[in-house]
């Protein structure tokens, strides 16, 4: 299996790279490639130019600037599962990268190449809905943030518009981060989540209890939050069964997917216990 | 006298050092020069007429050098089918080198491109432009033979290729009528997709002078291929081809077969005048190389209240694919309902197998080859016997084994003419017991289950047939094997008293290289890094019947013994003439000839290989050289049997089944490298257990396998398992010289149903008693939901 | 497109298609046939390779993106006609039958035994998760890992 034949750049710096997007409309950029090397190998994908961002530097950091995560959108799988930083202020994300593929595919596939990617079975997108992230998105001379609640609007889709570039993924540090997790089931072979749940609780303001969000992958054509159950479980104490009361109203509104693996039925349980289980978690610490 | 204890070493394995370094040459690595490349096109549809092929565009095409269509080899046969199920007529039907008018699964070559690179022939695929006329598709084969099908093949009405019985059928049924509880269950064998991470490929070369082929080929049996290449598909002298098996990666039967691509490779050589190669992509070799299993099975059990069985009615549906591999027919029949006493006494059997064609992908041999689906239906038969009849299942088991005075037993018949060879099954399922700790368990499970956790245990105590040959059993006056099945092997020793073996077997990874020298090295007493061990090609090797259903120590093996025995017998005549000594008072032990009586009187085999090597001194009717053939024909197959106990967990949250320890006690005879053998029984149990719990190849109502990368059908990776528990007993075979019975399949065969087995004790206490493979979190949560919410 | 690509210490320069993936650059620009190809989804590991350091599936990889880069492939472990450790104990612990995965497999223990130079049967394990064999059950693969870490933790402390 070989891709079509394409015509490749790969730009020093973004400035560069947004100017290529505008010249070629239909190039596809490539960040770590672990997805659009394999769909462009079945063929699925077969774009006449490629930018390559692996070139560009300053684009793979992680580091913690007023009370933000900021996260470099070429930062790969394993730098962030393997940043103290990560687990220590949004444990998480650093559990999502941890079981994303493998050790080859952490070692190249990026936080930013997957969010763009917007696999609706990617575990990141999960855990960058209930983190309540922000992409920063640079496009023809402006910059613009897009916030994780409506970055994902479909199958593969997102709000990035054409020529435009995931620079960077934001996490809002407060109010502060009491406690997160990710917990997946794992398709045995692909290692994407036939189901995945994130679950975050945040100190509320001023003796409120708790702020929860929870969110899930690889349930329906894209991430999404559970707000009933956020709602429910707002200042409660995360207790088994107040958890499983509130997870009854976790696919409100959401078409799950359909596919070998889960049908529809299997799948909203699973959003049931794999959401319990990360609630119960984040609520552990 | 450090050499006389080879048998039974766990010695290194000699074909490593290229392995582990990357110098091996696996056919992907070969390359000729001016070598070209082919890309296949493949049927888009499961059933279609081919109405017409457009290829000028792709032959216009960058680096191309020739596309071609089935009509390009018209003149070619079609490839033969090799083992139909014996005693009965079979409606074959089997593949073109390239489909040309019509194809009844998706995946069937239909055209092929030539070109400079790999990269131009992937390109030029697009290009080629075929007409199809859909024709309605059928996929399930209950379905297949109803009246109003869709008919695939002219000659087989009803999709039926063979309808095959065996056992007695009225008798059967009259025990069963007889019998204190009778149990109706239908089992799944659900196909499955062998995967070896070599995918399948082939090079050929033609040489227009002497009209001589060379083919490389992943193959695990090159003679074979030859013969039905040069005999049956191209109609040319066997001496004009040779074929040859690179370093092969894996095969699990797969790579049995003669494939459509291998005939067409050297067809192509021939016809662009240059070297051409062909590398099956992952793709390909899930929707185009043969699959396993695939059977639908109804089964009725009868036993008396004290759990002894009395009568085994088995009905199955196997599912053969589209069209014929070039073994299919026999897998069902011979190697599956001859097999279904199982480990046990029952004295009524009887078995009907109906093959179906259905527009799907070839089925054929895939390790086990129909003892993994006969060890299922008998081992599930036993726990359900247990379940009805409310007793324990271990008990129920020794209840109904075979004593080992029973030795040799002929399970009433159905064997057709052959009898178990030897074996203590008790004893196997003892240990294994024991290295679970069985009481322990019980006692476990039933406070677990009072916590509301699902602890299961499952036994399979597996028999199985190995060592596949008696020539005048398995061949076509028999179970319709379409030649002999015995194996060759050639021993020189050369002048520097180094030992060159060749042999028929087919090494692709069971470590014959190590495990022949062993044999060599204590039978002459020389070091084992003094012996090679040559296969793999028809240049140069005894013909032979090649590696498959774990024949090549029983049979294979046991042609180096005889080859040996020869050249000690001709070292000792020739010591006896060099030492002025009568024949019968010269002895070969440790690598030396010396008389009687007299230790210091002797030759070493080197000096003799020597001595025989130059020819100056030889007794006046001795030929030079120590050179000697044997072809071994065992007069029975070997029964390797064993008991294995999986212990698994499942979560009811999530119906997944967490796999808590696995014990395997086996009994595979008497064992040359027990290193080896613990890896071939580890490997086995993996794919075993993988069928159990994960596998499964799945096609739409369209014929579309949507199991068709590794991102879908799931290959057990290493976070799956636990570590796995082995023990063995030794029990002989009286079979060959060597007492050896084969080990490359028992994991296999074993250890589906002993997962199966132990996920339905575990979900018992819901009441669930019988769920079709793969147990999936998905199914296993369903089957418990459903349970729950009757309950309500 | 010119690729200057370090493999195995030999730098070389060549003109590539950009479409070129880089075990096919292995393969067949450089003749190292040792890394294998096993699928087409980035699943089988067979292919694996370091790029700069990290082990990467080479089947999922442009060599225009290892351009400038340092590669090693199975080849280039051994030293001197002396195996490492890691092939060492392949050998010895049975770690291969077909020995297909084998070079992919050897060059993600390579990386596990970096990152954790005395792994956990659990580590090894999950670290295994990328590369498929089909022969060996996985158990001595397991078995060779534990047993190459303790040959270079005895390697390092002899040093």
């Amino acid at each position: 299996m070989i891709p079509a034949a394409f015509d490749y750049a790969a730009p020093k710096t973004l400035d560069e790279a947004l100017r290529l997007l505008r010249r070629h409309r239909d190039a596809r950029l490539l960040a770590g490639g672990q997805s659009l090397l394999s769909v462009m190998k079945l063929r699925a994908a077969t774009p006449k130019m490629v930018v390559d961002l692996g070139r560009i530097r300053g684009l793979a950091y992680i580091k913690e600037t007023a009370g933000t995560l900021l996260i470099g959108a070429m930062t790969t799988h394993e730098q962030i599962a393997s940043s103290a930083l990560v687990w220590k202020r949004a444990r998480a994300l650093a559990e999502a990268a941890e079981q994303i593929g493998d050790i080859q595919v952490r070692n190249r596939g990026t936080i930013g190449g997957s969010l763009a990617h917007a696999d609706p079975a990617a575990d990141y997108p999960a855990a960058f809905l209930a983190l309540e992230g922000v992409a920063v998105v640079k496009g023809p001379g402006r910059q613009r943030t897009i916030p994780a609640d409506g970055f994902f609007t479909g199958l593969f889709a997102t709000a990035l518009k054409p020529g435009e570039i995931l620079t960077e993924v934001r996490i809002p540090l407060k109010p502060a981060i009491i406690g997160s997790a990710y917990r997946k089931m794992k398709h045995p072979a692909s290692g994407f989540a036939i189901v995945g749940a994130a679950a975050v609780l945040r100190a509320g303001s001023k003796g409120q209890g708790s702020q929860v969000r929870l969110a899930f992958t690889g349930a329906a054509a894209h991430a999404f939050r559970a707000k009933a159950v956020e709602a429910a479980l707002a200042g409660q104490a995360i207790t088994e069964a107040a958890v499983k009361a509130a997870m009854e109203r976790a696919t409100e509104g959401v078409e799950m997917l359909e596919d070998l693996a889960a049908d529809a039925a299997y799948r909203a349980h699973l959003v049931r216990v794999y959401g319990a289980r990360a609630l119960l978690a984040a609520g552990a610490g | 006298m450090a050499a006389m204890t080879m048998f039974g070493a766990s010695i290194k394995r000699r074909e490593d050092p290229r392995l582990i370094t990357g110098e091996a040459t696996f056919l992907e690595d070969i390359r000729l020069p001016g070598m070209l490349h082919a890309a296949i096109l493949r049927s888009a549809h499961a059933h279609a007429r081919i109405k017409a092929i457009r290829t000028s565009r792709a032959a216009r095409a960058q680096g191309v050098v020739g596309v071609f269509t089935g009509r390009d080899f018209a003149d070619l046969n079609p490839l033969p089918c090799a083992w139909q199920a014996g005693g009965v007529k079979n409606n074959v039907n089997t593949p073109r080198v390239l489909e040309i008018d019509r194809v009844t699964f998706t995946g069937a070559g239909i055209a092929v491109v030539v070109a400079e690179d790999p990269y131009a022939a992937e390109d030029a695929l697009a290009l080629i432009e075929v007409d199809y006329e859909p024709l309605p598709v059928v996929v399930d084969p209950e379905e297949a033979i109803r009246p109003g099908a869709p008919q695939l093949h002219e000659n087989a009405p009803n999709n039926i290729c063979m309808d095959w019985s065996c056992g007695d059928r009225e008798a059967t049924e009259q025990a069963l009528r007889a019998a204190d509880v009778v149990i109706r269950q239908r089992l799944i064998n659900q196909r499955l997709i062998p995967t070896p991470i070599e995918a399948r490929g082939a090079v050929a070369q033609y040489f227009p002078a002497t009209g001589e082929y060379t083919v490389w080929m992943t193959s695990q049996c090159p003679h074979i291929m030859r013969l039905l290449m040069s005999a049956f598909v191209f109609g040319i002298p066997e001496t004009k081809m040779r074929v040859i098996s690179p370093q092969i990666g894996g095969a699990f039967g797969s790579k049995i077969y003669l494939y459509p691509e291998y005939c067409l490779v050297a067809a192509l050589a021939k016809k662009v005048g240059r070297p051409v190669k062909w590398l099956e992509t992952r793709k390909e070799n899930y929707v185009a190389t043969t699959h396993g299993r695939d059977h639908i099975t109804d089964l009725e059990v009868g036993a008396r209240a004290d759990g002894t069985v009395v009568a085994l009615k088995v009905k199955t549906l196997a599912n053969l694919g589209g069209i014929l591999s070039t073994i299919a027919p026999g897998i069902p029949t011979t190697l599956y309902g001859r097999m279904l006493s199982g480990a046990y006494r029952i004295p009524h059997i009887s078995c009907n197998v109906v093959g179906v064609y259905t527009n799907t992908g070839m089925v054929d041999a895939y390790r086990g080859a129909g003892r993994p689906e006969a060890t299922y239906v008998v081992e599930r038969a036993m726990d359900l016997v247990a379940h009805k009849t409310g007793l324990d299942p271990a008990e129920v088991r020794r209840r109904n084994f075979i004593p080992p005075e029973a030795f040799p037993y002929d399970p009433v018949g159905i064997l057709a003419g052959l009898k178990y060879d030897s074996g203590d099954y008790d004893k196997t399922l003892r240990r294994a017991l024991q290295m679970a700790g069985y009481e322990a368990f019980r006692r476990e499970q039933a406070q677990a289950r009072q916590q509301g956790r699902y602890l299961g245990l499952g036994l399979s105590t597996y028999v199985e047939i190995c060592g596949v040959a008696p020539s005048a059993w398995i061949g076509l006056p028999g179970q319709g094997w379409g030649a002999g099945l015995w194996e060759s092997a050639n021993v020189r020793v050369h002048l520097t008293g180094k030992v060159v073996v060749t042999t028929g077997s087919q090494s692709h990874g069971q470590g014959h290289e190590t495990t022949l020298a062993q044999l060599v090295a204590d039978e002459l007493g020389v070091p084992v890094d003094d012996v090679i061990v040559q296969h793999s090609d028809t240049l140069g090797t005894p013909f032979g019947y090649g590696t498959y259903g774990s024949r090549s120590a029983a049979v294979g093996g046991v042609a180096v013994h005889m080859s040996l025995q020869k050249i000690k017998d001709k070292a000792r005549r020739l010591a006896a003439h060099l030492l002025e000594a009568a024949v019968d008072d010269v002895v070969f032990e440790g690598g030396r000839a010396y008389v009687r009586g007299a230790p210091d009187r002797a030759k070493t085999i080197q000096e003799l290989a020597l001595a025989a090597s130059v020819g100056y001194n030889l007794p006046a009717v001795m030929e030079p050289f120590f050179d000697e053939t044997s072809y071994y024909d065992p007069p029975n197959c070997t029964f390797p049997f064993g008991a294995h106990v999986c212990i698994v967990e499942v979560d009811p949250d999530t119906g997944r089944v967490k796999i808590l320890r696995y014990i395997a006690v086996d009994d595979v005879g008497r064992v040359i490298n027990p290193l080896i053998v613990d890896g071939q029984v580890q490997g086995g149990i993996a794919q075993g257990v993988a069928q159990a719990l994960w596998e499964g190849a799945v096609y739409d109502r369209n014929g579309q396998l949507l199991t068709a990368t590794m991102m879908d059908y799931a290959v057990p990776k290493a976070g799956f398992f636990p570590r796995f528990e082995l023990d063995r007993t030794v029990t002989p075979s009286p079979t060959n010289p060597l007492g050896v019975k084969g080990a490359g399949e028992t994991g296999t065969i074993a250890s589906t149903a002993a997962v199966v087995n132990a996920v339905m004790d575990a979900l018992a206490p819901l009441g669930v008693t019988h769920l079709d493979m793969p147990l999936t979190p998905r199914r296993i949560w369903q089957a418990i939901h459903g349970r729950k919410e009757a309950a309500r | 497109m010119k690729v200057t690509i370090t493999t195995n210490g030999v730098t070389a320069s060549h003109d590539v298609e950009p479409r070129l993936l880089l075990v096919h650059y292995l393969r067949d620009v450089l003749g190292l046939t040792g890394t294998h190809i096993g699928c087409d989804t980035a699943s089988c590991g067979a292919c694996t390779v370091h790029l700069n350091g990290l082990a990467v599936k080479s089947c999922n990889v442009l060599a225009v993106q290892a351009d400038g880069g340092t590669v090693l492939t199975v080849e280039g472990l051994a030293r001197d006609g002396q195996l490492h450790p890691i092939q060492e104990a392949f050998w010895e612990e049975h770690g291969l039958q077909c020995g297909f995965c084998t070079p992919g497999m050897i060059m993600t223990a390579l990386q596990i035994l970096q990152r954790h130079p005395d792994p956990s049967e659990e580590q090894i394990r999950h670290g295994l998760e990328g590369n498929l064999c089909r022969c060996t059950g996985y158990q001595h693969i397991v078995n060779a890992v534990r047993a190459a870490a303790r040959k270079m933790a005895a390697q390092a402390g002899g040093r």
